[in-house]
This record gives C-alpha cells, sequence and structure tokens, in this order.
C-alpha cells in the first residue's frame, strides 16, 4: 500500500496488502471461562461474564485486567465454561412456588400466643 | 445502527434443519408474549432462527466496532498533549477492546465463534460502525471522538441497554457505565480547546466540520428507507428508530456544542419549536453507502492493521495453547 498513514508507528509497520487472505482458525483464541468477582470480603462472588483463556491461570489474569480495573475488587474466581452444570430451561416450572408456605416461615408459627392463653388459663 | 450488510452463515455451509428454517407457531408466540411482558431472553432459551441471525449481527457487529474504534485513538497516545491527557487516553483505549471482548462474549452465546467473527471482519463481510473509516488529523479530532462520537454510541446504548437478550444487556451496562467517563473527559478536552488560543478554537473548529456529516451519518439512512425494523423493534432488538436516536442526540448535545461559540456545517440545522424536533439538512447517503463498502478514506488501513495484529500474535497464541483443553461456548 502507499503508506499514508498519520500514525508514524503504522507507518514503520510496514503493512502488507489489504487484499491478503488472513484466515484464524477454530480454536486459536483458546478456551472460554465463566468469571465471578467478589467486591469485598465477606461478599459473595457474583458471575461478571467471560474470558477466553488457554488454562485457567491465564484466565485469572486476563479476569483481572477484564473485570478487576475499574470497580473494587478483592479476588476473582474462574470456572471453565463447560465446567458449569445448569438446570435446562425449559424445566423452568419446577420452581414454580406454592404461594402457601408459612409452614416454612418463622412468621407462621406464633409462639407467643400459645404461651400468653397458656399464662391466662391458669 | 450497527446494521446493513452481512448476517450469518451456518459453520462450514451446514444446512439448517427443518425447524429452524419454519418457527413453530405456538413456540414462536410464547416467546413474543414473554418479550411483551418484559421478560428477557437466555442463550438456552427456544428463539426464532432470524432473532438469533438479527442478534448476532448487531452485537458482532458492535464489538468489531469497539475494536476498530480504537485503533484512531490509539494513534494520539504518543503525542497526547500532557501525562493526564495521556494517561486517560490510554484507560479509554483499553476500555474499548474490553468492551470488544464483553461483546464477542454475548455474540458466542448465540452460537457463533470468535474466530468466526474476526475472520469476517477481516475478509471485509462483517462490518464496523462507518465512523471509523474516517482519520483523526489532529488532537482535535481526538476530542471530537471523545465527546461527540462516544455520546452518539452511548445514546443508541442506553437504548440498547433495555432490549430483550440477557447477555447483551447485561455487556452494555457495564460499557455504559464505563463510556461515562469517556464522554467526561472527551467533553473536558473538547472545551479546553473551545475556551482556549484562537489557534485552538480554529483546530477545533475545523474538526468539527470535519466529522459532522460522519456524525449525522452514525445512527443510520433515515427511517423511510430502512426495512424490516417493525418486527426487530417488537423483538426488542431494535430498542428506538434511526431518526428518534439522531434526534435524541441533537436533542442533547447541539446545545452543548452552540453554547461554547462553535458552528456546525448545516445552515438548516434548528429545534422545531412546534415539533420539538431537530430539523437538518439529509446528509450525503451515498457517500455513507461508498465509505461502508470499502470507499472510505481509512479502510484498508483498519483491516490492515487488524491482519496484521492477527498474523503477528499467531505465535504467542499457539505458543500458550493446552492441547488437552475441551472446548466451551460462554454459558451466560
Amino acid at each position: 500500500m502507499s503508506n499514508e498513514s498519520l500514525d508514524p508507528r503504522v507507518n514503520r509497520l510496514k503493512l502488507g496488502d489489504a487484499s491478503a487472505v488472513i484466515k484464524v482458525e477454530e480454536g486459536e483464541n483458546w478456551n472460554v471461562y465463566e468469571v465471578f468477582h467478589q467486591e469485598k470480603r465477606g461478599a459473595h462472588h457474583e458471575h461478571v461474564g467471560c474470558v477466553h483463556a488457554p488454562d485457567p491461570q491465564l484466565a485469572l489474569v486476563f479476569a483481572k485486567e477484564q473485570f478487576a480495573r475499574r470497580k473494587k475488587c478483592v479476588n476473582l474466581w474462574v470456572v471453565r465454561s463447560a465446567d458449569i452444570l445448569a438446570f435446562d430451561v425449559e424445566d423452568e416450572d419446577m420452581f414454580a412456588n406454592n404461594l402457601e408456605k408459612n409452614y416454612r416461615d418463622a412468621s407462621g408459627f406464633k409462639v407467643m400466643e400459645k404461651i400468653n392463653k397458656f399464662k391466662q388459663s391458669k | 445502527m450497527y446494521g446493513g450488510g452481512y448476517i450469518f452463515d451456518e459453520p462450514n455451509g451446514k444446512q439448517l434443519r427443518e425447524e429452524q428454517q419454519h418457527d413453530d407457531p405456538g413456540k414462536l408466540s410464547a416467546f413474543e408474549e414473554r418479550i411483551a411482558r418484559g421478560e428477557k431472553i437466555e442463550p438456552g432459551d427456544w428463539m426464532p432462527a432470524e432473532y438469533r441471525r438479527q442478534l448476532i449481527r448487531l452485537i458482532e457487529q458492535h464489538a468489531h466496532s469497539e475494536i476498530i474504534g480504537a485503533l484512531p485513538e490509539g494513534t494520539w497516545i504518543t503525542r497526547a498533549p500532557g501525562f493526564k491527557r495521556k494517561l486517560a487516553l490510554i484507560a479509554k483505549v483499553q476500555d474499548e477492546i474490553g468492551h470488544g471482548q464483553l461483546l464477542y462474549n454475548a455474540a458466542e452465546t448465540l452460537g457463533k465463534s470468535r474466530e468466526a467473527m474476526i475472520n469476517d471482519l477481516l475478509s471485509g463481510k462483517s462490518k464496523y460502525s462507518n465512523v471509523f473509516n474516517y482519520p483523526a488529523k489532529t488532537w482535535a479530532d481526538v476530542t471530537v471522538i471523545g465527546f461527540l462520537i462516544d455520546a452518539a454510541a452511548i445514546v443508541n446504548q442506553v437504548a440498547n441497554a433495555k432490549g430483550s437478550y440477557g447477555p447483551y444487556c447485561r455487556a452494555l451496562e457495564r460499557i455504559c457505565y464505563e463510556e461515562s467517563f469517556h464522554l467526561k473527559q472527551g467533553h473536558d478536552a473538547f472545551i479546553e480547546l473551545a475556551t482556549g488560543t484562537p489557534e485552538q478554537k480554529a483546530m477545533l473548529q475545523d474538526a468539527l466540520n470535519r466529522w459532522w456529516q460522519p456524525i449525522m451519518h452514525f445512527f443510520g439512512p433515515p427511517d423511510k428507507t430502512s426495512q424490516h425494523s417493525e418486527k426487530l423493534m417488537q423483538w426488542k432488538v431494535k430498542m428506538a428508530s434511526n431518526d428518534e436516536m439522531r434526534n435524541q442526540f441533537l436533542d442533547s448535545y447541539v446545545p452543548k456544542i452552540w453554547e461554547l461559540g462553535l458552528t456546525l456545517p448545516d445552515p438548516l440545522l434548528r429545534k422545531n419549536a412546534d415539533t420539538g424536533r431537530w430539523e437538518y439538512t439529509d446528509p450525503n447517503w451515498d457517500e455513507f453507502f461508498r465509505v461502508i463498502n470499502g470507499g472510505g478514506p481509512c479502510n484498508a488501513e483498519r483491516l490492515q492493521v487488524r491482519k496484521w495484529a492477527e498474523e503477528e500474535g499467531r505465535w504467542v497464541r499457539k505458543a500458550l495453547m493446552n492441547p488437552a483443553e475441551r472446548r466451551s461456548l460462554p454459558v451466560a
């Protein structure tokens, strides 16, 4: 190309032909890891996204660069996306709730009422 | 606005199965009801083939725009005026590359690999935002990009963040948070030139004159010429029409340009007090299509730099490759 870039670094690169065919092979961008971010000590790790990396150690390095350069962060977890096991979305209905759930709530048990009734009856 | 052009071929020329070509009417209506209720669609959910295709096109081209968009600004890192401006510019360029990564991941959840997306960018099949095919000639250009192009991108991204596809919305939420710094530092650098010496003002006015048409092009062709956006609006892939977003941008930012004593190269530009909408000279759309199809001043350079980076970085990627790794796709 007639090197007319405004960037001196680009001119120094002596770039190849614009029509050259460059092909990236499938898998060349490594694997995918899910990233979990802990904002402060004592807090849960929360899922924030993914990074591409060749192994877990580098996934942590890239995750730090991608997800911890701004907001507060005290720790990160990474896990290979393929190792995440999740329910099938089509089974979502199994999470449907019985609306009447006071049998498993503290407020569903009236202890004081019974005690008071007992005391009054004496 | 990241529209136009190529969409997506199934990998290896694989043909779609019958049920992928014709959406099941029952599933389709359940899908549309979910979206109407304001629910998000997640990667494992059933979705119409066209919804998936259009989302891949949109998110992929948004990702390419972040990566290519860092190039004209990256050019100025070595020449930024002063230490704070240099630090801010380095941080901004790093953010843009990070945004590209977030968006590629969101697109990957729809089934197109990162490598396929990069290949489509390098071959010119897949597009990126047209504004990045213009050069940043002076430091004033960098301030116009940092202030006005980022402002325009934010108008679009804030709208899209309310869309229906969960992974894209989550990526945009994070992006919008970081973009607020980009906009503020751009505005600050812009004001510094606008209120500076006569030479600085003249340099800024010149940059503004050159960038105005690409900025008017930014949101894409006028509504009267754009096709099949009704379905995309119903599916909340597209959240506002091109003209609506352009109007919103003009409404927020033209006053911020005029208040600094700068002018814009359009004698018809004004807000109609009766309709509340902005009136302007229609930019040259033939020029827009000429540039998007490869005829702009920087198209060749942008792709050459990306190709160089892929080629020169290949040995590093190969050296780190772990053959025992089992491949996986992003979960969410």
